[in-house]
């Protein structure tokens, strides 16, 4: 079965609601249950559960039930291909402090040894 | 001892969130200068193969550097740097946004507010920057444009990317 990641933009859309936000930060650190997701958020079960239905329709968010316990985990194929637009900004600072390095030290009279 | 000149770079989706930090072999008046003046900013800021070129830079509280990126094909992403708090050579803060050729800002596009401080490590400078976007969607639309005018190849890497998830 191919497996498709879904768009950036639903990723964050799902990622754009502070409940949201808290439930993917709290699942960084690893799976845990509904219940125990619910637990620090002030509001009805059935609204928690449809902000979970976000973050699963969003792909970032995995879950399983086993007996009457369900419990979720983040899916860190939708994290990575969100992050790699991070990726590629990280290789633009990169290109750009290399040059930095260049000035500084032509500044400083040094010669480029590279 | 030999400082730790490699890139620190942390991004949080969640909180809209990047920060920048890195170390170079110079002292922190020279790397200072060169983030603030922009006939140093012009020869690194924008990365190969890109150029930097300034229109207008007036570094004081409430200034703007006025500038572009120009890419190999000559094409011009042109952008303003305001500077909102200046506290010589320890941080500068500013407000980023997208412009025109002319210095019009381009309202359509989200700004962000960078933090820049610079500090004393041996004989070398850290600077470290924090960028604060508005919020989650204000990334969204940033990421769908790509925020920085980006090496053209990082465009098209991006539109792959974006082609290929949105199938």
């Amino acid at each position: 079965m191919e497996k498709y990641s879904p768009p950036l933009d639903a990723v964050f859309h799902a990622l754009s609601d502070p409940t949201r936000r808290a439930v993917v930060q709290r699942l960084t650190k690893g799976e845990a249950t509904v219940s125990d997701l619910h637990a620090p958020h002030d509001m009805g079960l059935p609204s928690f559960m449809k902000h979970l239905g976000v973050l699963e329709a969003a792909g970032l968010v995995t879950s399983e039930k086993a007996g009457r316990v369900r419990t979720c985990a983040l899916n860190p194929e939708t994290m990575t291909a969100a992050e790699r637009w991070f990726e590629e900004q990280r290789t633009f600072w990169q290109g750009r402090y290399e040059q930095l390095d260049d000035l500084l030290a032509s500044l400083q009279g040094k010669t480029d040894e590279t | 001892m030999k400082p730790d000149l490699s890139l620190k770079f942390a991004a949080d989706l969640t909180t809209g969130t990047l920060r920048v930090n890195r170390t170079f072999a110079a002292p922190r008046t020279l790397v200072w200068d060169c983030h603030t003046k922009s006939e140093l900013l012009d020869q690194w800021f924008a990365p190969k193969p890109m150029t930097t070129r300034t229109a207008h830079m007036d570094f004081r509280v409430g200034g703007r550097w006025h500038h572009a990126m120009i890419g190999e094909d000559g094409s011009e992403y042109w952008g303003i740097v305001e500077y909102r708090e200046i506290d010589p050579i320890d941080r500068y803060a500013t407000t980023d946004y997208f412009s025109d050729a002319e210095g019009s800002r381009n309202d359509a596009l989200p700004s962000s507010d960078w933090e820049v401080t610079f500090s004393e490590a041996g004989d070398a400078t850290t600077v470290r920057s924090v960028i604060q976007y508005a919020s989650p969607e204000a990334l969204e639309q940033v990421i769908a444009m790509g925020m920085e005018p980006g090496m053209t190849t990082t465009f098209e890497k991006l539109d792959e990317l974006l082609l290929k998830l949105s199938a």
